[in-house]
């Protein structure tokens, strides 16, 4: 008889797993309005789940035969998802309830995906990320289509769901090469077989490539980003807001590990692919998002825009280059929870607006708001004294300690580009004259806003230490120091 | 006095504090106004007069770097909260202090709309720039650097003219493509030296450690400060931001931020980095001689007061560029008066047209005419700082050109050739402009509408004119304060261009003892 395994290091998981259940059961008893008092468990389980993670083991633990892992890379990046998970329920429900599609599945449905991309942070062998991405993704695709008698956000949800299965299935065909080359999907185990075995085979580097964009999709990487602007433009606004944070840390998450850890000896051969897809997503991100007029497209390509510079840390490589990853990660949530947390207050008479110049006027309507709203952007562009320019400031020092000039070089070049349009928002808020105002936001949204903006500027200054140092010590952890 | 107070902080973030207070001021729009007004100016007030304590604690015979501040920010990263001066950047700091009141009353009426936000602005401004040049860390140096861009991105863009929202984007994109080709140059620095410290880094020599790289390490310093400074051909945001911007923005845009650039380019490019300086120093002569003669002519051209005078203003920071990269005692002496001259007449010529415009709300110079006879006082101001900007003897202008001229001539006769034409098409086009504005018949009648300079237009030109006056007649009481450091910098400037074999003039010993720590140091990274 099998002795069961280890459950201590999975308790987080575990405790989510149930409380993910619970809330299901609180839901359907209580039936319609309920939102509210299941959002708020949600969230509440959410917090539980982040200070049994964060008082929990630090050091490595690999259970379940060896498809779970846990250390302080793991628990970094589940702390982010959590927060953004969090952060993203909270400024959820006034829009779900004033839109009418208020039903309690919305926050259990975050919940499973929040558990989904627990799941993926800590997967140690194919099988087990495959399984926590699909957690994920199901979750996903059903808040995405989460409006049913809306024509934009069913639209949204079946694209995703088609070009996320055909991204699942490039994945699975990439693992299953790997599995038929190398022997095995344990990534400790990888990572043993391409230790000093000189050039690996075809087959693993045709598989590891394939892994790499079926998890590029996820992370809307350039030349996989197309359903972004569509997704991020049809799904409601709370989900798009959801979407753009949590989903792309845990992705991004995982996306680091594979690499680094089963696929590390390799570098020489991703290093280029992670090169393009970074080069690709600035640009595409910095140019395209010039000539959107709506405010969740130009998110999208915002974020596309921001993962690529995210990649330029992982292009590097190194230790350093992993840490800013992670710092540009932490900064790219704050800034993107609070830009969505004012995106959502943008409605009038009523209904919700989403072009960028129904902002026009903003800073007369709502000085504090619009304040907040400007700190986002600037710190989006990267320009300091704000946040977004240390979380570029540490991926180009990777960069340039690895001496990637090149790409050092185009990375800056864009964000002079991107500016362009970030400044365009200031300048409809501050420039322009009134259009028609808009309504006042709600007491949770304000807190959100405020708190991710003081954070973005200037609290950050002072978190900037143990943040670096957390994120110092996860990427130590991945390079198994 | 206050020497152990941490009186650089002080100096740098009082103006952040009383940007607060306006924020939180409430209540009726009138009221707002006016107690935004009256805390902006009571707080660059208080701003400056501590700023004066940093002069009296200041010992001008030392050259090093004084009253230095230091505090643990990033220790990971050897990245620290440092703050010090030396003898050229604490006339920038005090230039900094001294301006934001002055730029507070000549705004008080001519701002109606969104007083308080201007106010908050102008003081965030000031904060950034004290803070930018009294930053010892690069890190510290590049957020202030940056962070000037916001407030003046507002300035521009909110109380600006009709153009104004393509000059603020022209603005700064212009400037932050400059700069952040300079923070990879910081990086790539900061990767070899191991610390943002900039003292370190000022000895550090960059050319043994990077032989390869330092060129173009130099040439992306080099690119951020020709933007800011700006340097020909990268000028061509600065007509633009300076007719955009309101009054207030111009002066703070010509008396400080412009200097940023010439300070940047003293401490980067011309300390850390002198092999290279040394091998672009012909470049540099050519860009100022053409700036110098090319900006004059097309400020010659203008019938746009503003325009004019930003055109010379880029003319007038080509000589300081030439005097800096003669890298001689009289020329790198002239540059810097140049540049503290420039401050003051440049700032104080947009304030001129200031009063004009906000009297007749046209800058161009042909709608005016014969002004002397119903603006008499107003007549007296403007020609002390149009005689100071052309240089004429006994007026700041003077001391900066004459020595910068005189060191241009050690190091290169075609270069100050050159650039004394520039001098005579100097006088041309501001004799021109106070020829329009003042002389001919007061025929207009709106022209003969307008009303002299009041008591609160004089209260702020008149220690304005008597700085140009004291600087012209008694240039030691500022130039014995930064000549040690100027000695200094060109003393090691020296010594690294020996002992790195570009110059042979040298005593041998020197070379060795120069070069043996630089190399262990490269060795060990």
């Amino acid at each position: 008889m099998a002795t069961l395994p280890d459950l201590m290091p999975a308790l987080p998981e575990l405790f989510l797993a149930c409380a993910g259940l619970a809330l299901l059961m609180i839901g359907v008893f209580r039936g319609e309005g309920s939102l509210r008092l299941v959002s708020w468990l949600a969230v509440a389980s959410l917090v539980v789940t982040a200070v049994l993670l964060a008082t929990g083991p630090t050091e490595r633990v690999v259970t379940f035969n060896g498809l779970f892992v846990t250390d302080s890379f793991a628990v970094f990046m589940k702390l982010l998802v959590l927060t953004a998970s969090a952060l993203s329920i909270i400024v959820s429900m006034n829009y779900l309830e004033k839109e009418q599609i208020a039903r309690f599945e919305y926050p259990v449905l975050i919940v499973f995906a929040t558990l989904g991309m627990l799941g993926m942070v800590s997967a140690n062998n194919l099988i087990s990320l495959y399984v926590g991405l699909e957690l994920q993704s199901l979750s996903l695709y059903v808040i995405a289509a989460f409006r049913r008698d809306f024509a934009k956000s069913s639209e949204a949800g079946l694209k995703y769901f088609v070009l996320g299965a055909l991204s699942s299935g490039l994945l699975l065909y990439g693992a299953s090469l790997i599995y038929g080359f190398a022997g095995t999907t344990d990534f400790t185990r990888l990572a043993e077989v391409f230790r000093g075995a000189g050039t690996p085979s075809l087959g693993v580097i045709v598989g590891m490539v394939f892994v790499a964009a079926g998890l590029a999709f996820k992370i809307s990487a350039v030349p996989f980003h197309m359903w972004t602007p569509d997704v991020y433009e049809g799904a409601p606004t709370s989900v798009t807001a959801f979407f753009a944070v949590a989903p792309k840390v845990a992705a991004m998450a995982l996306f680091v590990r594979v690499l680094v850890e089963p696929f590390g000896e390799l570098l020489p051969q991703w290093q280029q692919v992670i090169w393009f897809c970074s080069v690709a997503s600035m640009i595409l991100g910095s140019l395209a998002a010039i000539q959107q007029s709506n405010i969740k497209r130009l998110m999208a390509y915002s974020s596309i825009g921001h993962i690529g510079y995210a990649l330029v840390g992982l292009a590097a490589g190194t230790e350093e280059g992993v840490r800013g990853v992670l710092v540009y990660m932490a900064i790219y949530l704050a800034m993107n929870v609070g830009t969505f947390a004012i995106i959502l207050t943008m409605r009038q008479n009523g209904r919700a607006v989403e072009s960028i110049s129904d902002l026009s006027g903003f800073s007369k309507t709502h000085p504090v708001l619009a304040f907040a709203m400007a700190v986002f952007m600037w710190s989006m562009a990267g320009v300091p004294p704000a946040a977004g320019f240390f979380g570029k400031f540490y991926v180009f020092m990777a960069a340039v300690e690895a001496k990637l000039y090149v790409l050092a070089i185009i990375g800056v070049l864009t964000s002079v580009v991107s500016c362009y349009y970030y400044l365009r928002i200031i300048k409809v808020m501050y420039f322009d004259d009134l259009s028609e105002p808009l309504e006042r936001p709600g007491r949770a949204l304000s807190l959100v806003v405020a708190g991710t903006a003081l954070f973005v500027f200037p609290v950050y200054l002072l978190a900037l230490n143990p943040i670096l140092l957390g994120a110092s010590q996860a990427a130590a952890a991945l390079f198994g120091r | 006095m206050m020497a152990d107070w941490p009186i650089l902080t002080l100096t740098t973030f009082l103006p952040l504090v009383g940007a607060f207070f306006i924020l939180l001021i409430r209540g009726e729009p009138d009221m707002v106004a006016r107690n935004a007004r009256s805390v902006a100016l009571w707080t660059s007030l208080i701003t400056f007069v501590i700023s004066l304590f940093i002069l009296a604690n200041f010992d001008p015979s030392n050259p090093g770097f004084q009253l230095v501040e230091e505090y643990k920010w990033i220790p990971a990263f050897n990245i620290a909260y440092i703050k010090g001066i030396d003898g050229i950047s604490i006339w920038f700091v005090l230039a900094s202090t001294f301006l934001t009141p002055i730029c507070v009353m000549a705004s008080w009426q001519s701002i109606e709309t969104r007083v308080k936000e201007f106010m908050i602005a102008l003081l965030v401004l000031e904060t950034m720039m004290v803070g930018m040049f009294t930053a010892l860390d690069f890190v510290l140096f590049y957020l202030f650097f940056e962070g000037v861009l916001l407030p003046m991105f507002l300035l521009i863009g909110v109380w600006g003219g009709p153009q104004r929202v393509y000059a603020a984007y022209k603005f700064f994109l212009y400037t932050f493509i400059g700069s952040v080709l300079m923070l990879l140059a910081i990086l790539t620095m900061y990767l070899t030296a191991g610390t943002m410290d900039m003292r370190v880094m000022l000895d550090y020599g960059f050319a043994q450690a990077l032989p390869s790289l330092h060129k173009w390490l130099w040439v992306a310093f080099f690119i951020a400060f020709a933007v800011k400074t700006p340097i020909w051909p990268m000028h061509t945001w600065l007509p633009f931001a300076h007719v955009e911007a309101p009054t207030a923005g111009s002066v703070m845009l010509a008396g400080v931020m412009l200097k940023m650039g010439g300070y940047g380019l003293i401490r980067a490019n011309v300390q850390m980095l002198p092999e290279a300086t040394f091998w672009a120093t012909e470049f540099v002569f050519v860009l100022s001689v053409v700036a110098i003669i090319y900006t004059s002519l097309v400020a010659l051209a203008q019938t746009d007061m503003k325009k004019m005078i930003a055109y010379s203003s880029v003319a007038h920071m080509g000589y300081v560029t030439m005097g800096i990269f003669t890298m001689n005692q009289q020329g790198f002496d002239g540059a810097v008066y140049q540049m503290l001259s420039h401050t003051i007449v440049s700032a104080a010529l947009f304030l001129c047209i200031g009063v004009a415009y906000n009297r007749l709300h046209t800058r161009d110079m042909n709608a005016y005419g014969g002004l002397a006879k119903n603006m008499p006082r107003y007549a007296f101001v403007f020609m002390v700082f149009m005689l100071a900007s052309v240089g004429l003897p006994g007026t700041s202008g003077f001391v900066g050109e004459f020595l910068s001229m005189l060191g241009a001539f050690q190091a290169n006769t075609w270069v100050a050739l050159f650039a004394a034409t520039g001098l005579v098409l100097g006088a041309a086009y501001m004799l021109l402009l106070y020829r329009k504005l003042f002389f001919g018949k007061l025929d207009k009648p709106e022209v003969k509408a307008m009303r002299d300079l009041s008591w609160q237009e004089v209260s702020y030109f008149a220690p304005l004119v008597a700085i140009v006056m004291i600087m012209g007649v008694y240039p030691a009481s500022f130039k014995d304060v930064y000549s040690p450091t100027v000695e200094k910098i060109i003393s090691d400037h020296q010594a690294s261009l020996k002992a790195a074999g570009l110059l042979d003039d040298g005593t041998p010993t020197q070379t060795a003892s120069d070069t043996a720590p630089v190399k262990s140091v490269a060795s060990e990274n």
